[in-house]
């Protein structure tokens, strides 16, 4: 699935790394806890979460996640935006809560992002 | 490609924690080591510097890339570890609610860091600091 299509399902913003639109993204992960991310996530895909500071992006550029998406709302600051650019990783910004948004990409097809045992 | 690395981590900035982490990987792919074992040796290190600015106020890490294997050695002044067999279980956790609100603190940093390497020593005295010295192999 394109990054393109994961906006529109979500009715997100694309805030950061908009020229990567039609990179392909196969595998998801919702968590507001970075730990967890760190600790059970294998796959680079997309990462949900209303945590809203600059550890979501150094944590994505750690598990090479390529995309995060901001939900219930949350709007990060230009310094946030600034090192997803600078990292290569997309940023998008939703209303939908995060069981909404997750629901949403499941039934449209993304899986869950692989577990660490 | 033997090279050697040295990052001063500021304890009371945890808004940069992690830059010398996102500069290792860096190095680390220019270097052409495979990817897996840059985002296993990235993620590890990651996981210490986050430790280092919460619970110690900051230290130092030195990384020296060999052609076979990369070894990170993370040096505080902290307070130490009480209990390194309970600090080690998954969900173990003294850090603060503050930490928790932003998205660290559930007690997998250093079973996390023990996952991702292929060895990993503590070296700790209570008072005194922590030195954590990890190596991940390339070959």
């Amino acid at each position: 699935m394109k990054v393109s299509e994961i906006a529109e399902i979500l009715n997100a913003e694309i805030v950061a790394g908009k020229e990567l639109a039609d990179m392909e993204i196969n595998s998801a992960c919702g968590s507001d806890m970075m730990s967890d991310v760190l600790a059970y996530f294998k796959d680079q895909g997309i990462l949900l979460t209303g945590l809203v500071n600059p550890q979501v992006v150094r944590t994505a550029e750690m598990m090479d996640i390529k995309c995060i998406a901001f939900v219930r709302g949350k709007r990060p600051d230009g310094t946030l935006t600034d090192l997803a650019e600078e990292r290569g990783i997309v940023v998008m910004l939703t209303d939908e809560t995060m069981f909404t948004a997750c629901g949403l990409l499941y039934s449209n097809g993304l899986t869950e992002a692989g577990r660490h045992e | 490609m033997n090279k050697r690395l040295h990052y001063v981590i500021d304890g009371d900035d945890f808004t940069s924690a992690g830059q010398a982490s996102g500069d290792v990987k860096k190095v680390l792919k220019t270097l052409g080591v495979p990817s897996e074992i840059v985002r296993k040796a990235s993620i590890a290190m990651y996981e210490g510097e986050i430790n280092m600015v919460i619970h110690a106020d900051g230290g130092v890490i030195d990384v020296d890339i060999m052609p076979d294997r990369i070894v990170m050695a993370l040096k505080d002044s902290g307070p130490g570890i009480p209990n390194v067999e309970e600090a080690m279980q998954a969900g173990f956790s003294t850090a603060p609610d503050t930490i928790r609100n932003l998205g660290f603190g559930a007690g997998m940093g250093l079973p996390n860091m023990k996952k991702y390497t292929d060895s990993m020593e503590i070296d700790t005295k209570v008072g005194v600091g922590t030195t954590i010295t990890m190596t991940v192999k390339i070959v």
